[in-house]
């Protein structure tokens, strides 16, 4: 058994790399029947706004080739029901939840992350300036250096446990933005959110999706990833948590040595439910046939 | 109720008129607890182009065999896929998923059942249970033609069933919510799944008699189990999950 525990910050420390992407496994809960919750490095728990939103009309998802757009919206009950209804069934938990967080505005983001601040077992927030499919907020603030570097000031002045961006990947130049939140006080970064695509609809010649466009997620997606993990690697000094496409522990090696400390894993919970528990088995199966005793000697090691 | 995911045997495959098939899968372990109108969300294997499991809703259960079966119609890739199954594969299931039809109250005499093309697949094992209960149930099922209607005679073991075809080549002309049953008979009770444009007018049908009316809604749906959020449907209390908080709807909350 090689040692898995790994730091994303130098506030939190994770049991093992392997968590799980926000919007892709519910608060966690929806998957106890199919795997012990408790020997997760991290779950991120579905984009929580400020107040409840419905977001966006059916139909919201499309399926591509080896993979799916989504242009769900963030429906979420809003912070204060996630504090009163879902906090009370997830502390107990032996893993790391973290909420991830969006809004419309710095102000929003910064009095959400605030009222998280005070739950005791919740760590790390998420800051979610990368969602596609919201107009007000969302990616609006991560395609730009000074929309993301507005948000996370407000937020870091706010909140003083690990605070983890996830960046966008609709962008020119994505190390540049990295560097602009890196500079603003975040702990840690997380990429990529989903990839804005569309699809069409040839009977009723219109898009399959209800707003037109949506995120494109699954293992499509993951060349694209691992270069842009690669790529911030070289441009930042804190700890990167890579996501995009991972589906087995070889996809999830990649990104190790790619330079993630940690993974996440997204859709690929849509296809197999206990395919978390599979990948950190598989890290560790990878390191001790290789003679490899932690996993971080293997983080970055491809330049 | 607990859900699985596990491998299931496929025992058969039966084929059936107009591109429709049941497999029966079985378990080395008993099935577990299953209710009318749940699903199973079926992995399709090495495949590019149908990457997310299929929601299949169960067909019947058969406790003597132990036996699952689902009713599938081949309509695209994914289940084009799964109608080249052959007796001994193995099929991938996460189930049992949703709510399920409702038990009705004992003061239930008489229950319609009303399907459409494939749309009939769970009607058997819910029209089964509620034999079981004592209540006979009358089943409604329509199709394009006599072809369409499947499982006729696996129907009629249980409850009097009306058939209504759009060509007239097996009971009534016309569609389901035209046939004469439906003016000279007293329902206290419909349950109802298939074409969403048969469902609607179910409904209507229910709402000008007054009748409780359940509608099992089949979105397009990603995980199955209420994480991605995808399958939701506009209801009097906001968007719900159908894979969850269905895709069993009591109608006076859809906004039909």
């Amino acid at each position: 058994m090689a040692q898995l525990q790994v730091k994303i910050s130098d506030k939190l420390t994770l049991k093992n790399p392997v968590m799980t992407a926000s919007g892709t496994f519910g608060y966690g809960t929806e998957f106890a029947d199919f795997i012990d919750l408790n020997q997760l490095g991290g779950i991120i728990v579905k984009g929580t706004t400020l107040l409840p939103r419905e977001g966006n009309d059916y139909p919201r998802m499309a399926e591509t080739p080896m993979g799916m757009l989504n242009c769900v919206g963030l429906q979420n009950k809003g912070v204060d029901h996630f504090i009163e209804h879902i906090y009370p069934t997830i502390k107990d938990y032996d893993t790391e939840f973290i909420v991830n967080v969006s809004g419309s505005t710095p102000e929003d983001y910064a009095i959400c992350a605030e009222k998280i601040a005070a739950l005791d077992k919740i760590n790390a927030i998420e800051l979610n300036i990368s969602c596609p499919n919201v107009h007000d907020g969302g990616m609006a603030f991560g395609v730009t250096c000074a929309g993301a570097a507005s948000v996370v000031k407000a937020v870091r002045k706010a909140y003083s446990k690990t605070l983890m961006v996830k960046l966008s990947p609709n962008v020119t130049n994505i190390a540049e933005i990295a560097q602009s939140i890196e500079a603003e006080g975040a702990d840690c970064l997380s990429l990529i959110n989903t990839l804005m695509g569309t699809a069409i609809d040839i009977e009723r010649r219109c898009t399959t999706l209800s707003i037109g466009t949506g995120g494109l997620s699954g293992p499509a997606i993951k060349p694209i990833a691992l270069r842009m993990v690669m790529q911030v690697a070289k441009a930042v000094k804190v700890p990167l948590i890579g996501l995009g496409g991972i589906m087995n522990a070889t996809d999830a090696l990649e990104f190790l040595m790619a330079g993630a400390s940690a993974i996440q894993i997204g859709t690929a919970n849509f296809i197999d439910p206990t395919i978390t528990i599979k990948v950190r088995d598989g890290i560790n199966d990878w390191l001790d046939k290789h003679g490899v005793s932690d996993v971080n000697d293997i983080i970055g090691c491809v330049k | 109720m607990k859900k699985f995911v596990k491998d299931l045997r496929l025992v058969a495959i039966e084929h059936l008129p107009a591109d429709n098939f049941v497999l029966r899968l079985t378990d080395t372990d008993p099935l577990p607890e299953m209710r009318p109108g749940q699903f199973v969300e079926v992995l399709v294997k090495e495949s590019a182009t149908t990457f997310l499991r299929r929601p299949i809703s169960i067909n019947y259960i058969d406790r003597q065999k132990n036996e699952l079966w689902l009713l599938i119609h081949a309509v695209g890739a994914g289940t084009r896929l799964l109608q080249t199954l052959v007796a001994g594969d193995f099929l991938n299931c996460i189930f049992p998923l949703g709510n399920g039809f409702s038990t009705p109250s004992a003061s239930i005499q008489h229950p319609l059942l009303v399907g459409g093309g494939v749309g009939t697949a769970p009607l058997l094992l819910y029209g089964e249970a509620l034999k079981t209960a004592g209540i006979t149930p009358t089943f409604l099922l329509g199709g394009r033609s006599r072809e369409h209607i499947l499982q006729v005679p696996l129907f009629e073991e249980i409850g009097t069933t009306l058939l209504a075809t759009e060509d007239g080549s097996a009971g009534a002309k016309g569609f389901v919510t035209q046939h004469p049953a439906l003016n000279t008979e007293c329902f206290d009770f419909i349950a109802t799944c298939g074409p969403l444009p048969m469902m609607k007018a179910v409904a209507n049908y229910a709402k000008q008699h007054n009748i409780y009316c359940e509608a099992s809604l089949e979105n397009l749906m990603a995980c199955g189990i209420g994480a991605c959020l995808c399958c939701v449907e506009k209801t009097t209390k906001g968007n719900l999950c159908v894979c969850t908080e269905g895709p069993v709807f009591n109608i006076k909350d859809l906004m039909w």
